[in-house]
């Protein structure tokens, strides 16, 4: 079971070399498929992922939640993403129509561009770059040129209100984001995704770096634009920030990208800070999904407790709070390596 | 087809978009649009970086040009920007302004060309750098940790100066 995946891929390699393909060139076609199996599997989980949602809410909140289409309701999804595929794209008349059309595309290829570094059990990331994690990051912080993008491009002020709240808000909290997770890669010694895996074999980094994995947590929140701090859509003052002249697909395209983007995160803080496909008796990429999921309860259930925090609270914390603690985390981590190579470990 | 040869081909490619993309930052009569332009060139001088095996610099390229700098460049237009978004970046038709422009494009460019053309660059042809991460942190933290140091320096005034400027100083 733990080779399946792996063993598939070798299989139909040397099948595609065998009918005379150059291996460069099975080896491309290969990475292709990878990538469209991910894709799809990606965006079909997030109709799961919004059943559950909303089903959380509903336990939260004491309701029942969907409850007609299907056993627990759990066609409702499907039946919403019918609707939303069918109904009318409207673009405003005073809308800067290439941005306004643009800005869902970029922020849904940006947000399945993640998944290619990240290893989903062992021996199964797309690509097995060096500065893997750096990738994921720098990635991470193109998208809000898209937020910003539809802001802009919808021409109303309540769009680019929330474009630009998320903008300030995401440029903040990368700061710390990208501070906490250093401390993970000093312990590791490399920014490659896999070998951050191995070097976990004795300990989980969650027991050497809780307070990493904290500021990652709060910090991963602000970037998702996910509640407690969802400024940006502040659905009672701001209808919907970027996404209020958004009908549709276009619409749904957002919808799509910010779920991906809470399965890349989660699935990143399983890799870092849980062993990724470390555990006992199940395959790996068994266990990734299982830590994933948990991870996501998790954001669920922070989402749906805490109420929305005001702006510029929101702004201090980031950076008031949280730079202060990821640096000294980082000083702290370097004092401490230094200490047990002093000791002899 | 041989490995070169679409080494090359995707090379054309990514040299052919990030150039067209800086000429539509230029020719652009929409400064919106200007910005956009310029992140795409960015992003088309990061994937110049991969081409050449340099992935960590074409990150960093990624993350500090396209995701933040130009990010601050559209959240300034836009905090300060009034009338009709397609009139704000016009050409401006004096002919002095035009000369003094080229004078300094053409000065600009011949420094540039000078600099390349004399410089003996080592060639590492077949080589690939394994921990590129730890070299350029060993050479800023290392031998030229005074000029890093200083640059820092120099962004912290900046940032205080940014602040200054927003907030105006408060008279005693």
């Amino acid at each position: 079971m733990e080779h399946l995946f792996t063993n598939i891929a070798q299989i139909l390699t040397s099948w595609m070399v065998s009918l005379g393909l150059p291996p460069i060139w099975a080896d491309l076609i290969l990475l292709i498929g990878q990538w469209t199996i991910i894709v799809v599997i990606v965006t079909l989980n997030v109709i799961v992922l919004v059943w559950l949602e909303r089903k959380i809410s509903g336990f939260i909140q004491e309701r029942l939640g969907p409850n007609r289409l299907g056993p627990f309701g759990a066609f409702q999804t499907i039946a919403d993403a019918m609707k939303l595929l069918t109904k009318e794209d409207i673009i405003p008349s005073q809308a800067d129509r290439w941005i306004f059309m643009t800005a869902p595309m970029l922020f849904i290829v940006i947000a399945v561009m993640l998944y290619a570094v990240l290893p989903l059990g062992q021996g199964m990331e797309v690509v097995d770059l060096n500065v893997g994690l750096f990738y994921f990051i720098s990635l991470g912080s193109l998208s809000t040129i898209c937020l910003l993008m539809a802001g802009w491009g919808s021409n109303n002020k309540w769009s680019l209100l929330g474009a630009m709240r998320s903008v300030a808000q995401m440029i903040s909290y990368e700061i710390p984001l990208a501070f906490s997770l250093l401390g993970v890669v000093m312990l590791a010694g490399s920014l490659n995704l896999s070998e951050i895996v191995t070097a976990q074999n004795r300990y989980w980094f969650i027991l050497l770096q809780p307070v990493a994995f904290l500021t990652y947590f709060i910090a991963a929140t602000a970037e998702l634009n996910r509640g407690p701090f969802d400024m940006p859509e502040a659905e009672q003052e701001l209808t919907a920030g970027a996404y209020t002249e958004y009908t549709g697909m276009r619409w749904a395209l957002f919808f799509l990208a910010e779920y991906t983007n809470l399965v890349a995160v989660s699935a990143l803080a399983a890799t870092l800070f849980f062993g990724g496909g470390q555990g006992p008796w199940l395959p790996s990429w068994l266990w990734i999904i299982i830590k994933t999921y948990l991870i996501m309860l998790v954001f669920m259930w922070m989402k749906w407790t805490f109420p929305r925090i005001r702006m510029d609270h929101l702004m201090s914390f980031s950076w008031k709070v949280l730079i202060p603690v990821s640096l000294a985390n980082i000083l702290i981590t370097g004092l401490g390596i230094e200490f047990f190579r002093g000791m002899g470990w | 087809m041989s490995l070169m040869i679409i080494n090359d081909l995707v090379f054309v490619l990514i040299a052919s978009i990030t150039l067209l993309s800086a000429l539509g930052m230029v020719l652009s009569r929409n400064i919106v649009h200007s910005a956009l332009a310029l992140i795409l060139t960015f992003i088309g001088v990061a994937a110049l970086f991969f081409n050449l095996g340099a992935a960590f610099l074409g990150l960093v390229q990624i993350l500090v040009y396209a995701g933040a700098i130009s990010v601050l460049i559209i959240f300034a237009i836009m905090l300060v920007m009034h009338g009709e978004a397609h009139k704000t970046n016009r050409f401006n038709p004096s002919l002095g302004t035009h000369l003094w422009g080229g004078y300094i494009a053409a000065v600009m460019t011949i420094g540039l060309v000078a600099a390349i053309w004399f410089s003996e660059l080592p060639e590492v042809k077949g080589r690939t750098v394994e921990d590129a991460v730890g070299l350029l942190a060993g050479l800023l933290l290392g031998n030229y940790v005074i000029a890093f140091e200083a640059a820092a320096v120099l962004l912290l005034l900046a940032v205080v100066g940014a602040i200054i400027l927003a907030r105006g100083v408060e008279e005693q």
